[in-house]
């Protein structure tokens, strides 16, 4: 029989319940298996190196029965996941942890969305039903398979009794328990009734990784197929009996207020409905978009732009500036990490290097625009969309309609890109204060322009960066100010402690280099007017821009090849060597290129992953072009290869268009950019040749989304520097390039 | 009432006839896998056939289809070529979050009608008016490829 790994069960929470209802095991309708699990709060992994990141801390919390597999009569497993599907391949790899210890093919478990409840479907890292920062595999690993485990210990002990032989003579393979003395088989469907009678026993074995069918061997997405032929539903796509169609229009100027609106004409174009009125925007109901888009048009609206009218990037750059300068402030930012004496050994060195670091607002860009579909009535309101925050769109949607949130039905779909922009609610209470002056159900739709100028925006950062270096060149002392809005404080404050978003220092607290006189400061600086919020990558995405630019500045100082410079200092993190080395080597580092061309190198600790990435570009007159990118990456146990290659090939492309194009820019007030001829992004004949490698070992999984855009703006920008000579320190790097 | 083939079915469409097909499709017909990106034609994500040729649905105004055939990513996989294409894209696992990909193969099955071994750089060119957000590219462009050598060997799945 195969060998298992015993795993004890998580520990029980302090009220004293039994562990019968911690992990609970029930009769389903018809005579089936339903298991219910809790999934514990794990704090971290932390931002650490090495072997810690795979030790979690389990902390109790009061019980209530979280994810559920049942397990029908006819053998059908139906796992309800509490992550939604935005192309990140979770809807593959977290049913895979359960088919994997249940002994059953991928193609029998059969998905369901789980409802918007924080109680039963947090994310055991995230503590609220998120999907975000790169956490589902990594959350879902433990858990899921130890309910997995436990379906299947039950169910064979279930036919084990019912043929009175000893439970070790059994064994289990596709759905299906053997008994092969007596040649006897039984199908679990068949043993589920009997096996939800069971007492559920105190340890359940794990797998061997050794033994895995299915963990670390390539899946097909069980999504793909009804996405090539149209038949996915996206929250777009919702269909709902007697709908009508809106468009809204919000003030131009950012934080602006509806003074007045003339809808004279618009009432008089054939299928507008109604038009109605918001504190801060105009929408027009009708029977299709095309009657709302005219409508809309034929509006004559008055603003009051408040405050912002004459808002422009230069002053918010200004702000940012100041506030990093520490002029006119009492006390210096809030100390993000302090190690050794960073000062003291800076002042006194004869070596020292100062640099300037910016990041602008970003716009996520999600093809799919933001949009949700509402019917408030008087005892219940149903929202369909996609969203990564169920529970955040119910609690928007309790506030405005004053109904409870068992009234409250979040109905989720495919999210059409999410990239952060959809851990925020704006739109869906938008759609529901619509909905509420309706008497019938509505589709909100935003306009592309509306979706970019309206937007919830990555933060502008300003970082400085210093260090010293001893007379070999090394890094001796390091510090890196990080200034910018705090996207936690407005979405997660109980997060921030005395002052410290830790997403803002994210990569930054912890560098792979220099650590032993090591200052992180965080100075936090609100744009006016501007919302921010999440973009692919968060705090990791700038800081890794500015960590591994800086350090390609200290090796050009210190005359040192830029990959050897790096490897000479992270002996202490063998992982993030193994990838650096394992890039270079790929990519053929060294190697000779033709004119106007470079290579450049990043290597990041992020998201519980180690990444490391060497980008070739070409230099031209007024653009850059990126040719091929070398993608090295231990993200731990893999789970489903094939996505973890297809995250990073997106991560990277998506992380192109960022660090060579995108930036928001505010002028009078309004966004600039409003679609995509201005606010551009990497097509098919400017992508480049992207190859991945993966380092396997049985480590816990690390998160993959993510980690793959934030190591590829340094890389190009050191490329850049590697092909020109020229150091861009600003972000996008080809307007940047364009002005020196 | 503007007469027009949608997917080999006649139909009358009561709708102004400046609309873009995009809504005729969507919100009149509901069919709505074709996708809603831009609005003017900068994605790609709406990207239908009108008489075999890929167009961007929505600029392209319903009076323009009057008395033609529109196909759109329903039944594109009742041609030889779009089915050979939905099988490429699955054998590569293409899409992420799918929502460009109604576009991206109708874009693809334009061009394998008109350039059946299209080079690499063909494929580039025609398929840059489409956008993917996730990063999918290079798995397109595989996937074009293996459909126009499957069509080649008469072996479309």
């Amino acid at each position: 029989m195969m060998t298992r790994l015993e795993t004890e069960l998580p520990a029980l929470p302090e009220t004293g319940l039994a562990r019968r209802e911690f992990l609970i095991a029930t009769a389903g309708v018809g005579g089936g298996l339903v298991l219910g699990f809790l999934l514990p709060r794990v704090m971290g992994p932390q931002a650490k190196h090495g072997a810690e990141t795979s030790t979690f801390r389990t902390e109790s919390r009061p019980f209530v029965p979280n994810a559920f597999i049942r397990v029908d009569p006819d053998g059908l497993v139906t796992l309800t996941v509490h992550k939604v599907e935005m192309g990140q391949g979770t809807f593959t790899s977290i049913p895979m942890l359960v088919a994997e210890e249940m002994d059953i093919d991928l193609a029998k478990v059969k998905l369901e969305q789980a409802p918007a409840d924080d109680k039963k479907y947090a994310d055991p890292i995230l503590g609220s039903q998120v999907t975000g920062g790169s956490t589902s595999i990594r959350g879902a690993w433990k858990p899921l398979r130890e309910a997995g485990a436990m379906a299947r210990i039950l169910l064979l002990t279930a036919a084990s009794k019912q043929w009175n032989v000893p439970l070790e003579e059994c064994t289990t393979s596709g759905g299906m328990i053997s008994h092969g003395k007596s040649g006897k088989t039984v199908s679990y469907g068949e043993v589920a009734g009997a096996a939800a009678l069971l007492p559920i026993p105190q340890k359940v074995q794990l797998k061997d990784p050794q033994h895995y069918r299915l963990i670390g061997t390539p899946a097909k997405r069980l999504d793909t197929p009804s996405k090539v032929n149209g038949q996915a539903k996206f929250g777009i796509d919702a269909q709902v009996p007697n709908m009508k169609i809106a468009t809204v229009a919000a003030s131009p100027i950012l934080g602006g207020k509806l003074t007045s609106v003339d809808d004279s004409k618009a009432r008089s174009i054939k299928g507008v409905v109604q038009v109605v009125k918001l504190e801060d925007a105009v929408a027009v109901v009708a029977d299709h978009m095309w009657a709302a888009k005219q409508g809309l048009a034929a509006l004559d609206i008055k603003w009051d732009g408040g405050r912002n009218a004459s808002l422009d990037i230069k002053d918010i750059v200004g702000q940012l500036q100041e506030a990093s300068n520490n002029q006119g402030r009492a006390a210096p930012g809030v100390v993000a990490r302090s190690v050794g004496d960073f000062r003291k050994t800076f002042e006194q060195s004869k070596h020292r290097f100062e640099a300037t670091y910016q990041v602008p607002f970003l716009s996520q860009a999600g093809l799919e625009p933001m949009n949700c579909t509402v019917h408030v009535q008087p005892d219940r309101c149903d929202i369909w969309v996609g969203t990564q925050v169920p529970t955040l769109a119910q609690a928007g949607a309790m506030t405005l309609t004053k109904l409870p949130a068992e009234k409250i039905f979040i109905h989720n779909h495919y999210i059409g890109g999410g990239f952060g922009r959809r851990l925020d609610v704006d739109f869906i209470n938008q759609a529901v204060a619509i909905a509420k002056q309706l008497p019938y159900p509505v589709k909100v739709v935003w306009t592309r322009e509306e979706d970019m100028q309206h937007g919830i925006y990555r933060p502008y950062y300003y970082d400085k960066l210093s260090a010293a270096l001893d007379d070999q060149g090394k890094p001796i002392a390091w510090s890196h100010r990080v200034t910018g809005s705090s996207v936690m404080s407005r979405w997660v404050p109980q997060m921030v402690e005395n002052g410290l978003d830790p997403d803002a220092v994210e990569g930054a607290r912890d560098p792979l280099y220099a650590r032993d006189n090591l200052l992180v400061e965080y100075i936090r600086q609100e744009p006016p007017g501007i919302v921010t919020g999440w973009w692919r990558g968060v705090g990791v995405t700038h800081n890794m821009f500015m960590i591994e630019s800086f350090i390609d500045e200290l090796a050009h100082l210190a005359k040192q090849d830029p990959l050897a410079y790096r490897l000479s200092q992270i002996d202490h993190v063998p992982r993030a060597k193994a990838v650096l080395q394992l890039a270079a080597d790929k990519a053929g580092w060294g190697g000779a290129l033709p004119q106007n061309q470079g290579r450049g190198l990043s290597v990041q600790f992020a998201f519980g992953s180690y990444v490391a990435q060497v980008a070739e570009v070409e230099v031209g007159k007024d653009d850059i072009r990126v040719k091929r990118v070398v993608c090295a990456v231990d993200c731990g146990t893999v789970v489903n290869p094939d996505t973890v290659v297809a995250q990073m090939e997106g991560g990277i492309i998506f992380g192109i268009s960022g660090a060579l194009y995108d930036q928001i820019t505010v002028k009078q007030g309004r966004v600039e950019q409003s679609n995509f001829d201005n606010y551009r992004v990497l097509r098919m004949n400017e992508a480049p040749v992207i190859e991945v490698h993966l380092i396997r070992n049985n480590e816990a999984p690390g998160g993959v989304g993510e980690p793959g855009t934030a190591a590829v703006a340094p890389a190009i920008a050191n490329a850049v520097f590697a092909a020109t000579g020229k150091r861009i320190r600003t972000l996008p790097l080809v307007p940047s390039l364009m002005q020196t | 009432m503007i007469s027009l083939t949608i997917n080999g079915k006649s139909t009358k469409v009561d709708a102004d006839p400046n609309t873009p097909l995009l809504w005729v499709l969507r919100d009149h017909l509901q069919l709505t896998g074709t996708k809603f990106g831009c609005g003017m034609a900068q994605c790609g994500a709406c990207t239908i056939h009108l008489d075999g040729e890929a167009i961007r649905s929505c600029v392209t105004p319903l009076s323009a289809a009057a008395g033609k055939q529109v196909t759109t990513i329903e039944a594109i996989g009742e041609t030889q070529a779009g089915k050979a294409l939905q099988a490429a894209w699955l054998d590569a696992d293409v899409p992420q979050c799918g929502y460009c990909q109604s576009g991206q193969i109708m874009s693809a099955a334009a061009l394998i009608k008109q350039n059946p071994q299209p080079s690499d750089d063909q494929i580039a060119t025609a398929m840059n008016g489409n956008i993917c957000r996730c990063g999918t590219y290079g798995r397109i462009h595989s996937a074009i490829k293996q459909a126009a050598e499957d069509l080649k060997k008469g072996g479309a799945a």
